[in-house]
């Protein structure tokens, strides 16, 4: 399947342009940008809407939405004069779901939430009320965790990602936010309302030029500064970006639109569009580590059934460093051998790569956790997340030897449980060595020297 | 009519799960108990009060944020169910009580004679924030008296602590002087935990009490600290040293209550009960007892 992100939105949290927006014409604005970000939508094949709200907290993890028809009454803890906001909303529950399992097979701390009366926070229920009135596409809200930093938040989107290319679906990812969010501390006027300072003015305005060329990493690069600058310190650091710009594989190169720039109550408030397409302005390098699956303070209880990531479970044979034979390719991105062979050798045309598991370098932990503990008893484990992390170390490899996953011709995997694994091991290949076509033999077998599910023997073109 | 009083201060924590723990008919989960420490002091501190005469209970809870000054509930009746947007779980609560309006809308007056930002909240559609709830159903389960609903004004996340702490120590003698004025007796809570660091993942069940701690020796340390100056009636010292706790602890203190708690009763010296300490989610949470009744004048 071929699941994509087809347009990114950052929209603004207040009320006014829903419950007043004729009362400024800055406001009223806002409410237009909305209502062309809302046609642009609908005219793209959007099938689902995804929401990153910085105004839903929360504390174990982050939670998703998965109330089919969450309905209520809104009203907003400081405008609440403004009037109340009913909602009856339309949520992807199953799409939820998969996102809450894909988060923890990447290691995060997550959870679906389904109860009647859920309080929807006012971010959330603007953006739907806005940009998808009538219920015509489903959504998904996840909330914002007040103590993840950018890993976990990139983390979050990759996860996300995961499921939108398994279920081939075409997502709309909507990042709901201020800009600079110091509000007046006062009621004022509302035909006085400004930008609360020139600073944050000023702010706001490099952060939309940098947005209206495409340039979302850079952005998501200046999160911290801009936490630092122009936020006041609601929670831990300033997420959305990270978020949106791992949504858009860190891309740089995006087609940006500010629709709208306006101030709502002295906080900069700005309707901004993204597409995929670049702008040709090229691409710029990812200076970040690129997290791949979250392996932080995150088993603080010691109550978890699911070891993830945890290094002291993975019981195994000695580890080597690789051969430097003739010929032979080694990568420091790869995990180390279990034994005196080198990680590829390359003979003529071809690379032939010595058999690659899912072991992560450097901690040498199995994502998607062990298959069994250190006294030998089975534990649960995620075959997709080890099938992933088996992909991508064949690609470090390759890399290393100057050729690419889009080079490979043969591959045989082996599978320790064929009747759990084969399916989710299946799914993942469909998603990445799938699309690029080499040949395939999936064998049972009894053991593999670690504790682990699957490994892959390739062999691909120089 | 005679002077109205504050009959006790009480520093009254409102993490959902003590409700969860209880089990009233009003929460929709149900527990197996849980926090059993906290959930006696509560009890010692509802036995302290039995035979005291009270007509209201004003209380001022962070978990009805603020940016615009500070806000107080102005409709008589409300009824609705409150849902904890990040413990749900735990607390899905059905709440029907009486608002003192009359008493609310006299200490925004007062307050805002005395220049602060204040505005009374009048839609009746609004949902009564959970650590309210909470901590008014842990003081007075028996839901027979009005309240008075305040907010958290966060002006510490605007300006600092001791911004905060001028706001909220005005804001207190605007309490204590239209409390006066209104002839009422009254019961004040401030609705907080100390250190504020949760853990990030719960237990299953989140009543397994084998797992529950304090989250660092520092919080710990600091949590004692606090108490032991409240035991000693060390309020002012209590203030001056807010700003390292606040930092330092990450405390829920952030939010104004407990500050506004001790400036109404007139920063006293007199030292405070101790009903019960203990954390929640790796929080630290103590049950105090202002007994002003008490008090010489």
């Amino acid at each position: 399947m071929n699941g994509e992100v087809v347009k990114s939105l950052i929209i603004p949290a207040h009320p006014h342009p829903v419950l007043c927006p004729e009362k400024n014409e800055g406001w009223q604005r806002v409410r237009d940008a909305f209502d062309d970000a809302r046609r642009q939508i609908e005219e793209s094949d959007a099938d689902l809407i995804i929401i990153y709200s910085t105004l839903w907290p929360s504390v174990i993890g982050h939670q998703i939405q998965a109330d089919p028809n969450p309905e209520w009454v809104m009203v907003d803890a400081d405008f609440h004069d403004l009037g109340s906001i009913h909602y009856s909303l339309r949520i992807d529950s199953e799409f939820a779901k998969s996102w809450n399992e894909a988060n923890i097979a990447r290691g995060l701390e997550s959870r679906t939430v389904a109860y009647d009366g859920f309080p929807i926070d006012v971010g959330s229920v603007v953006a739907l009320k806005l940009l998808n009135p009538y219920n015509r596409i489903p959504a998904v809200i996840c909330s914002t965790n007040v103590y993840s930093n950018r890993a976990e938040t990139t983390i979050l989107a990759k996860s996300c990602m995961d499921v939108i290319k398994a279920q081939g679906r075409k997502a709309v990812a909507v990042s709901v936010m201020s800009l600079s969010n110091r509000m007046f501390t006062e009621e004022i006027k509302p035909e006085e309302d400004r930008i609360h300072s020139l600073k944050d003015d000023e702010w706001n305005r490099k952060i939309l030029e940098f947005l209206s060329e495409g340039r979302l990493e850079d952005v998501s690069q200046l999160s911290r500064t801009i936490h630092d600058q122009i936020r006041v310190k609601k929670v831990v650091a300033f997420k959305p970006m990270w978020w949106l710009s791992a949504m858009n594989a860190n891309r740089n190169d995006l087609t940006g639109s500010v629709l709208a720039y306006e101030p709502i109550h002295g906080a900069g408030a700005a309707v901004v569009v993204l597409d995929p397409e670049s702008n040709g302005t090229g691409d710029k390098e990812y200076d970040e580590d690129d997290v791949e699956y979250y392996g932080g303070d995150r088993d603080v209880l010691d109550s978890s059934s699911k070891v993830i990531n945890n290094e002291s479970n993975n019981a195994g044979p000695d580890l080597f460093d690789p051969v430097e034979g003739e010929n032979a390719v080694n990568s420091e991105k790869a995990p180390k051998p279990v034994g005196a062979y080198p990680h590829a050798r390359r003979e003529g045309d071809l690379i032939y790569l010595s058999g690659v598991g899912p072991r992560q370098p450097g901690d040498n932990s199995i994502p998607g956790g062990p298959i069994k503990d250190s006294d030998g008893n089975m534990l649960d484990y995620d075959i997709k997340a080890q099938t992933r992390a088996v992909v991508d170390n064949i690609a470090r490899i390759l890399e290393e030897a100057g050729s690419s996953l889009d080079k490979v011709i043969d591959v045989t995997s082996f599978l320790v449980d064929m009747d759990r694994d084969f399916q989710g091991y299946n799914e993942v290949w469909a998603d990445t060595l799938g699309q690029v076509g080499p040949t395939r033999t999936t064998l049972a077998i009894r053991a593999l020297p670690t504790p682990i599910a699957v490994e892959m023997k390739v062999i691909a073109r120089a | 009519m005679a002077k109205g009083e504050i009959v006790a201060g009480c520093l009254a924590p409102h993490p959902p799960h003590l409700v969860y723990a209880e089990n009233p008919q009003q929460n929709e989960p149900v527990s197996e108990g849980g926090w059993e420490q906290l959930r006696w002091g509560y009890e010692r501190l509802r036995k302290s009060l039995e035979d005291v005469d009270y007509d209201v209970i004003v209380i001022l809870s962070p978990h009805w944020q603020t940016y615009i000054g500070t806000h107080f509930v102005g409709v008589e009746k409300c009824s609705s169910k409150s849902v904890d947007p990040v413990f749900p779980n735990l607390f899905r609560f059905n709440y029907d009580l009486d608002i003192d309006v009359e008493l609310a809308q006299a200490i925004h007056d007062k307050a805002e004679e005395n220049g602060m930002a204040v505005k009374m909240m009048k839609n009746p559609d609004f949902r009564v924030d959970y650590g309210t709830l909470v901590s008014c159903h842990m003081v007075r389960p028996e839901w027979d008296k009005p309240i008075v609903s305040i907010s958290s004004n966060r002006s510490l996340s605007y300006y600092s602590v001791e911004v905060m702490q001028e706001m909220m120590l005005e804001l207190g003698r605007s309490t204590a002087k239209a409390i006066e004025e209104s002839g009422k007796k009254c019961l004040l809570i401030a609705s907080n935990s100390l250190s504020h660091r949760h853990f990030v993942t719960e237990t299953n069940p989140p009543e397994d009490m084998s797992k529950e701690h304090i989250t660092s020796h520092a919080m710990h340390l600091w949590d004692m600290r606090m108490i032991e100056l409240m035991r000693e009636g060390k309020s002012q010292q209590i203030i001056d040293e807010m700003p390292e706790f606040c930092e330092q602890a990450i405390a829920e203190t952030d939010g104004g209550a407990f500050t506004w708690l001790l400036s109404a009763m007139g920063v006293p010296n007199e030292p405070a009960i101790l009903h019960g300490y203990g954390t929640i989610i790796g929080t630290g949470n103590a049950i105090m007892e202002w007994p002003v009744r008490n008090w010489s004048a």
